[in-house]
């Protein structure tokens, strides 16, 4: 084998069998730091090679910090005043 | 995970009977229990009541908290179990199993989406696109936008909307949600990506049109 060959195999080795496909089912396990080191390679190596992929990733991030965004639900005036009563029934029974 | 010492303070305070701490709670976590609580039961006044039913719980619960897991935690637990025990008295079905049967099998991404054969089997068909949003301001700068970001949410199975409630939209850690929701660290990660692969679907549709997938 050349040294190219070699290090074909090499590279095929590391880059086991990722597809798009598994990489959309694990991409949870890719952000919560879930997956072992060879996987997590693999990925990696998946990510720097498809354009599809890292718009995917891109995408789910975005999603995730645009729920993190989203408006709290406002408490209504008169729930709190209502709680805040409870709160001195409470303290003086 | 112990309460911080911010909220030691803020617990020495309460049990003092200090109303402005108590003001402070009600004003940080209300808004987010008030969310948690819609994703147990089946309408928003009902969801009221039990966040209210939850303030009970904390002030009936005070004296006896002893602080072996932080102050938010044991908020949040308190609502989870008036809220499983409201959903229960309002039939409306919990699921069974930890995981709920919704789409247990099924894909992240449409099928469709992907190559069905060839040495490129199971890649990219119709790859993402660019979406031209890039930062989540702009993304919810459109009014619409942010409403179908919450009817995805509301359109999730209940157990997947609480875990993504408690860890998307209100930032807890993993290993809180795991102790509010009482779940085990693979279950909350399963459940939270079939939420978040569910929403990311729904964005997708909503800012590319209807016509990639369904
Ligand atoms: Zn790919």
């Amino acid at each position: 084998m050349t040294r190219e060959e070699i290090r074909n195999r090499v590279i095929d080795c590391l880059a086991g069998k990722v597809t798009c496909k598994s990489f959309t089912e694990a991409v949870t396990d890719y952000l919560e730091g879930n997956l072992s080191v060879l996987d997590w390679v693999r990925f990696q190596m998946h990510l720097g090679l498809c354009l599809g992929c890292r718009l995917y990733l891109r995408q789910m991030k975005l999603t995730i910090r645009a729920m993190g965004t989203l408006p709290e639900k406002p408490i209504p005036a008169d729930v709190r005043a209502e709680l805040i009563r409870r709160f001195r029934n409470w303290k003086n029974p | 995970m112990a309460p911080t010492p911010e909220e030691s303070t803020l617990l020495q305070a309460l049990r003092n009977g200090d109303e402005a701490a108590f003001a402070l709670l009600v004003d940080r976590y209300h808004g987010q229990l008030l969310r948690l609580a819609m994703a147990f039961v089946a309408s928003r006044a009902i969801a009221e009541e039990v966040v209210q039913e939850t303030w009970i719980g904390v002030l009936e619960g005070l004296a006896r908290f002893e602080g072996r897991s932080s102050l938010k935690t044991w908020i949040f637990r308190i609502l989870t179990n008036q809220a499983k025990t409201r959903g229960v008295r309002e039939s409306r079905t919990v699921p069974f199993s930890p995981l709920g049967n919704d789409d247990a099998d099924k894909p992240s991404v449409d099928p469709t989406r992907f190559l069905t054969s060839g040495y490129f089997v199971d890649h990219w068909a119709s790859p993402p696109t660019p979406w031209d949003e890039a930062t989540p301001e702009r993304l919810l700068l459109s009014k619409e936008c942010g409403q179908r970001l919450e009817q995805a949410i509301e359109a999730l199975p209940p157990a997947q909307r609480q875990v993504l409630v408690l860890r998307d939209v209100d930032g807890l850690s993993s290993e809180e949600v795991c102790n509010v929701l009482a779940l085990s660290e693979t279950n909350q990660r399963v459940l939270l990506h079939r939420a978040r692969s569910r929403v990311r679907r729904a964005l997708e549709r909503y800012l590319e049109g209807d016509a990639s997938t369904p």
